[in-house]
């Protein structure tokens, strides 16, 4: 594709005027190839080898955009806020000139030259930046803890351990804009006194691997990492460590002892990993969409920041939108935004014209909500009341096609396999809960099985040692708490609305 | 598993390279199967003498990790996305014709080895759901019959690289 548009322009004798780049991903997911013509922000859709000599002909030679395939739909980013992925789509993440050229690496510079350390943390503390891994723990506050700890050295992990099914913004960012990440890096370990960071990236993402390979190599050329940099005191390096498909290697005590070559397993806190972290040593644990957004509250401020998004939930957030939807793709909005401008402003209604029926906010441990539920906004503190978590931002919208029990059980399936083993109450608790889940959907369920369904998924919350175990059974506290009447038909009356269940062998189609 | 093996050598390489740390393991693992193409039992032996490890240890942290595999694979490996969006887009449907189409179990090979079916919780292709991965091409809003051909495009030495 690349090269089809290299011939064009050269075919057409504009290489002086029109340079053909690559780009990180625009979010569009659905309706790629996408090709960004700047200036004017003009996006071509699904576009095709024969397309490209079209555009540059007309769009390039004559200045007429080729109507037919732009990308038709406004909804799309007017609602978007791009704080964190600003650069997505508009540079080259291969290219660290690229990235300075559109002011990265400024605030590093900032903070080197102009600021102490307890300056940044404040910077970041008034920001009201919370942790965007899920659990919102406010940013400013650890970044404080570690820079007060007194044992030395000091270390950073950097989570991109996306394990999430149905997640991929940390997967964009780093294809798209892998410096905001390392510049991030780069001020936390100014601010709390670290000089060696880690990436701990999960292996299924081998491009975003590779692009922040590049970027690290270029990052130490240009002595932005390493000793000396910008010809200042501070040192910083920069290692990667990989993932190998543990879903709870991304709970923040398991990715340390990950980080260290051992089975992911978490261990109780305290002592927190501030204190006693990577080989006991104090750590800092932030999820890489928390970093990318330091270097933007260091250059413009943070009473900039704080106006985004709500007053005790600052900024933006990115949410994987999937699903029954019609466009499906990464998004980054303003915290308070409600569910219904995202599923229907944002991600344009329901695809094939089928009628809503729920949906899924925070992965496999977030929680399954219904139409009315979608005037809910966005932002920790609300989710949290209506039983569905922020976590990394996955939301996937199902339509009456899907059955609620089945979904509740696909996701007590997925935890099972990834509960780590170590505590009973996920590993024997979550295994008993699937039982009845079976019995259920098979027709053996009994109106008892609601009560036992609500009791263990009470225990499992309360008593499981970290947040795997913990919000476990969220989805299926949602589904009893929305869809009861799912449960009861499947219970009662044998009978699945949606037509997935009570099979032997699953349909074909 | 002969030392002179070229092979060996390689690992050596990469073992040298993390300076036969214990916190490398991870790595070191990712760089084995990549060369040996799975991890059986003497070359974890192997790699827990290098780096002075119990092999308990060496095979604990290999048994966890989903993504080290222990048996060899298929000559070529279909790999079906189970994560949400897949599921919800019928991924299932799919993975049943495979199985029926090909007569392997999910997880296991064909007969002759020509062909593994296995799984990955989640490749962040969603948007593009349901994902199937053919040896490493990604195929997007797959359908049964898409990845059928495709699979056997693969099998009989076509090389396809339309999605």
């Amino acid at each position: 594709m690349l090269k089809a548009f290299e011939d064009a322009v050269k075919e057409f004798g504009v290489e002086n005027i029109c340079k053909v780049a690559r780009t990180g991903c625009i979010g569009t997911c659905s309706v790629g190839p996408a090709v960004l013509v700047d200036p004017g922000d003009y996006l071509y859709q699904c576009v095709t080898l024969e397309n490209a000599r079209e555009i540059v002909q007309k769009h390039i030679v004559l200045g007429e955009p080729v109507k037919r395939i732009l990308y038709n739909n406004e909804g799309y980013f007017q609602k978007q806020q791009r704080l964190v992925l600003r650069n997505a789509g508009k540079i080259d993440p291969t290219r660290i000139q690229d990235y300075i050229s559109v002011g990265g690496y400024f605030a590093l510079a900032k903070c080197l030259a102009t600021m102490t350390p307890q300056g940044v943390v404040d910077e970041i503390t008034n920001s009201g930046l919370r942790g965007r891994g899920g659990a919102g723990f406010p940013v400013g506050q650890k970044w404080s803890l570690v820079a007060r700890a007194h044992n030395t050295p000091k270390y950073i992990v950097a989570n991109l351990d996306e394990g999430d099914p149905g997640v991929f913004a940390n997967r964009t960012l780093a294809e798209a804009d892998p410096h905001a990440i390392i510049e991030g890096m780069l001020i936390a370990g100014y601010a709390i006194g670290a000089q060696k960071g880690y990436i701990y990236i999960r292996s299924e993402y081998p491009l975003a691997i590779q692009t922040l390979q590049k970027a690290i190599a270029q990052a130490k050329d240009m002595n932005l990492l390493g000793d000396n940099i910008l010809e200042t005191q501070h040192k910083f390096d920069l290692e990667l460590r990989f993932g190998a498909g543990a879903f709870v290697a991304g709970e923040e005590t398991a990715i340390l002892v990950s980080v260290e070559g051992r089975r992911a397993q978490p261990r109780p806190r305290p002592p927190y990993p501030a204190n006693q972290g990577l080989w006991t040593k104090p750590t800092l644990i932030q999820n890489v969409e928390s970093l990318a957004n330091a270097p933007l509250i260091v250059l413009n401020g943070w009473a900039w920041f704080k106006s985004f998004g709500l007053p005790n939930c600052t900024g933006t957030k990115c949410f994987s939108l999937t699903g029954e939807i019609n466009n499906p793709g990464l998004i980054e909005v303003p915290m308070g935004i409600t569910l219904r401008e995202i599923v229907y402003d944002i991600g344009g209604g329901i695809s094939n014209g089928k009628k809503f029926k729920s949906v899924l906010v925070g992965g496999p441990s977030g929680g399954c909500l219904p139409e009315p539920l979608l005037e809910a906004p966005i932002d920790y503190d609300s989710l949290k009341k209506v039983g569905a978590i922020m976590g990394s931002g996955g939301i996937v919208v199902l339509n009456e096609n899907s059955c609620m029990v089945d979904t509740a059980r696909y996701f007590t399936d997925f935890c099972i396999e990834e509960s780590c083993g170590k505590c009973t109450p996920c590993r024997a608790g979550l295994a008993r809960v699937k039982e009845i889940f079976d019995r259920i959907t098979t027709g053996e369920g009994e109106l008892n099985d609601i009560d036992i369904l609500e009791k263990a998924s009470e225990y499992i919350s309360n008593a499981s040692l970290c947040g795997l175990g913990q919000t476990a059974p969220n989805p299926i506290l949602t589904t009893l708490r929305y869809f009861r009447e799912e449960y009861l038909e499947h219970i009662v009356d044998k009978k699945c609305r949606a037509g997935v269940c009570f099979k032997n062998e699953k349909a074909e189609e | 598993m002969a030392t002179s093996d070229n092979r060996r050598i390689r690992l050596e390489k990469v073992l040298k390279e993390h300076n036969y740390q214990e916190s490398a393991l991870l790595e070191i693992l990712h760089s084995a199967q990549e060369i040996y193409g799975y991890l059986d039992r003497n070359l974890l032996m192997d790699i827990a003498g290098s780096l002075n490890l119990p092999p308990s240890h060496v095979y604990g942290v290999t048994t966890f990790y989903s993504f080290f595999k222990m048996r060899k694979p298929g000559e070529h490996i279909v790999t079906a996305c189970l994560g949400t969006a897949c599921y919800v887009k019928g991924v299932e449907q799919i993975i049943a014709a495979i199985e029926k189409e090909f007569n392997l179990k999910r997880g296991g090979s064909t007969a002759d080895g020509k062909l593994s079916l296995l799984f990955t919780r989640c490749i962040g292709a969603c948007a593009m759901a349901p994902a199937i991965i053919i040896d490493d091409q990604v195929i997007g809003k797959a359908t049964k019959e898409i990845v059928i051909s495709k699979i056997k495009n693969t099998l009989g030495g076509i090389k396809d690289e339309t999605v």
